[in-house]
């Protein structure tokens, strides 16, 4: 009987191993692509009239995705197959497979200015000089389709869509509003005594963060708080300023609902009135606003000692060298920039058009407040914008992840700021010398790989 | 050369007499039979796993190193994630046992509407892991069903925030209820299975002896059960290790496990190494667990052996 043992043992290793192995898989599936992330139904097509594939690193999400099909190119004709991701690793993995094979499906190509801006120095995305002359009529932003140039002398993509960051706050918080502070125009401090005046009333912690697996808290940090501190990003990584903004986050996180480490989108915590007063993504807000317009107030970023620093968020629509459709791509960046269709995508996803002129003027509530928010933002006397980052590739989770680990060792386990950050900036320095990217704007724009050090 | 080697191997005892005849009539009929899962075995777990190891001991370059294992040791949030496994897995472990045991004897005691009780125990089974770990969440979360009923009963003043980053401890509870409600169910069903198995003359001499219902449970029930015990036991263990959208749904960043850091690795950093570094740890510890059951309980097969 000893020879069956062993086998049964053996046999249970290895049942044991399998299964080991096959979870892993099977979670990272879980967070995966949606339901048309993976595989695409069809294959490559010769000429025009063919589907066109149209990957966007923008609308990850499946209820987001669902609205881009059914919302927005559901009256383009032409058969569109839209594919985004809700990683942007998985959408830098298809496109870099695509980029290095020189073929492949994607004809029509949605991403972030920071992701395009290396794709046009590798030279693999087609000159869009006759789709922006074809479109000149309809007003797009002059500085934006600058910045589509991607600083050479062609239209390497067409602007498309833009978003920024701004605060909202149930209309039951005005009340403890610091005295004399101006709701547009407050300070960062002034939002710690606004939640400290919470707190006190309430008993309750009610500032909130998205600081949870789907949030985008990182983005706090790297377009707001570092610029209105340091008055620069990266190079001021661990600074003395920095280590000043760090102390005040600290700090203000006892008014902040410790639960925000499970929240993506603000917009339900703010509805279910777990957090009072939150910054996010303007897409991840207007659900509260649009469903009660009279409860909640939209308005800017507060300001620090360097500025009021917020991120614009700008993406456009590029065509790929080796688009197998590249006539069916411009009729579809062609539709997509006209005004039914930046509205569309206004109303369903809550992305601003890049178009100058005059919106339709029966805007929903919800994103009108939003709109009203982000003027007062734009035009306020010391506005410092802070780019996205640029050139990462596919360094920019790693790069991410330095701003989130600070966070966690500094404000969670209450780390000492200047201690976490001295080891956190090598890692840093580290992603720019993978990447070799440069420093990109508010710190100033570097020959080679950016110096964290300054 | 199939016949006459499966008869060697039973070969000691007079039913091998027996044996050799029948294994000689089957010929390669049972190896055909074999074959197709050796096939879906080798192809998608055997490859894999040696993929995801030969990935974890290489750096990005793609040349050998020890780097990426070196990575995952540094990761600030290594020690935290193998603690908060370990601990869900030594708190899930007893409790699921004791409620499937539960379980499984209620359905096998054949009360009225026996069928219903498997179905209700069943319920969580078709509910997928992130399904579970949102309604979860829904209970949980700060204006959830619990805080609301705890305030409507009067039992609290303010609602609890039971998921707090600064509380992590409270958030492993959270994950260990939902666990053990999602997955149970899988366990008593092996159990239920063996239980069945019993054959009933054991259990009518114990009670001709005049043995308890208690007795019976610990000197009838639990020495046969043992094989089923074993193969739930291994089976929810290795679950444990790779627990993950309850996790994730519930914990968001407050509290991390080992599956979730891979996924983090490979989704979020873009460092497929480092992640299958974090497989390979899983595996190795699913193995040492599974080792560690199959010596601890050993059937009467093996315990002869």
């Amino acid at each position: 009987m000893a020879r069956p043992a062993m086998i049964h043992r053996f046999a249970a290793l290895f049942a044991a191993a399998a299964l080991g192995l096959a979870a892993c898989d099977g979670a990272q599936q879980t967070t995966g692509p949606g339901p048309t992330g993976g595989q695409p139904t069809t294959g490559p097509t010769e000429g025009a009239g063919g589907p066109i594939t149209f990957l966007s690193s923008q609308f990850g999400p499946v209820e987001e995705q669902e609205k881009v099909r059914n919302d927005v190119l559901a009256n383009f004709d032409g058969e569109v197959e839209f594919v985004a991701f809700a990683e942007s690793a998985q959408f830098q993995d298809r496109l870099q497979a695509e980029a290095q094979a020189g073929s492949g499906d994607i004809s029509v190509l949605g991403a972030l200015h920071g992701d395009l801006d290396p794709l046009a120095a590798d030279g693999l995305l087609s000159d869009l000089s006759d789709v922006a002359s074809d479109l000149s009529g309809l007003g797009i932003s002059d500085e934006y389709l600058e910045l589509g140039k991607l600083g050479t002398g062609q239209q390497q993509y067409i602007p498309w869509i833009q978003a920024t960051y701004i605060m909202v706050a149930r209309n039951e918080a005005l009340e403890y509003l610091p005295d004399g502070a101006d709701i547009n125009d407050l300070t960062w401090d002034q939002l710690t005594e606004w939640g400290a005046n919470i707190t006190t009333a309430t008993g309750e912690r009610k500032l909130g963060f998205p600081a949870g697996e789907d949030g985008l808290l990182h983005r706090l940090f790297q377009g707001h708080l570092y610029p209105a501190y340091t008055g620069l990003v990266n190079t001021a990584f661990a600074s003395a300023d920095a280590v000043t903004m760090w102390t005040w986050l600290k700090n203000t996180w006892q008014y902040v609902n410790p639960q925000s480490t499970t929240y993506g989108f603000m917009q339900e915590p703010l509805q279910s009135g777990e957090v009072w007063v939150a910054w996010d993504h303007v897409a991840r807000l207007i659900n509260a606003l649009e469903a009660d317009p009279e409860g909640f107030t939209a308005f800017p970023v507060p300001e620090g000692p360097r500025g009021r620093a917020f991120m614009p968020v700008l993406a456009g629509l590029s065509i790929p060298t080796w688009a197998p459709n590249p006539d069916g791509g411009k009729d579809l960046i062609r539709f997509l920039l006209q005004p039914e269709q930046q509205v569309a995508t206004l109303r369903s996803l809550a992305f601003f058009p890049v178009l100058t002129g005059e919106l339709p003027g029966d805007l929903p509530p919800g994103v009108r407040a939003e709109q009203e928010a982000v003027a007062a933002q734009l035009g306020s006397d010391n506005a410092l914008p802070a780019l996205l980052p640029v050139g990462l590739g596919d360094q920019n989770g790693a790069y991410n992840q330095v701003f989130k680990d600070a966070f966690q060792q500094i404000v969670i386990e209450g780390q000492d700021p200047a201690a976490a950050l001295a080891p956190l900036e090598t890692q840093l320095q580290e992603v720019f010398d993978t990447s070799g990217a440069p420093c990109w704007a508010p710190d100033p724009v570097s020959d080679g790989a950016c110096q964290v050090g300054g | 050369m199939t016949g006459e080697g499966l008869g060697r191997d039973t070969a000691p005892s007079p039913p091998a007499e027996a044996a050799r005849p029948v294994a000689r009539r089957l010929g390669w009929a049972p190896y055909a039979l074999l074959l197709p899962s050796l096939v879906f075995l080798v192809l998608f777990f055997a490859t894999p796993m040696f993929q995801a190891f030969v990935l974890g001991l290489q750096d990005r370059g793609g040349s050998w190193s020890l780097d990426s294992i070196q990575r995952m040791l540094a990761d600030s949030k290594f020690r935290s994630a193998v603690t908060t496994t370990l601990a869900i897995v030594v708190l899930v472990l007893p409790i699921q046992f004791f409620l499937a045991m539960s379980m499984a004897l209620v359905i096998n005691a054949k009360l009225k509407g026996q069928s219903l009780w498997l179905y209700v125990f069943a319920l969580p089974l078709g509910i997928s892991e992130l399904a579970a770990g949102i309604v979860w969440v829904s209970i949980f979360t700060q204006s959830g069903w619990l805080n609301t009923i705890l305030q409507g009963l009067g039992i609290i003043d303010r609602q609890i925030i039971w998921q707090s980053a600064e509380t992590p401890w409270l958030i492993i509870l959270t994950v260990v209820i939902a666990e053990s409600w999602r997955a149970t169910s899988i366990i008593m069903i092996i159990l239920v299975a063996g239980l069945q198995s019993i054959p009933h003359e054991y259990l009518e001499a114990a009670e001709v002896y005049g043995a308890t219902t208690w007795q019976k449970v610990r000197r009838v029930i639990l020495p046969m059960l043992r094989p089923s015990l074993q193969v739930a036991m291994i089976l929810r263990v290795i679950l444990a290790f790779q627990v993950f959208a309850t996790v994730i749904a519930l914990g968001g960043t407050g509290v991390t496990v080992l599956s979730a850091e891979a996924v983090r690795w490979a989704n979020d950093i873009d460092n497929d190494h480092v992640a299958a570094a974090y497989a390979g740890l899983i595996l190795m510890l699913s193995i040492m667990a599974t080792a560690l059951f199959l010596w601890l309980l050993p059937t009467r097969e093996e315990q002869y052996a």
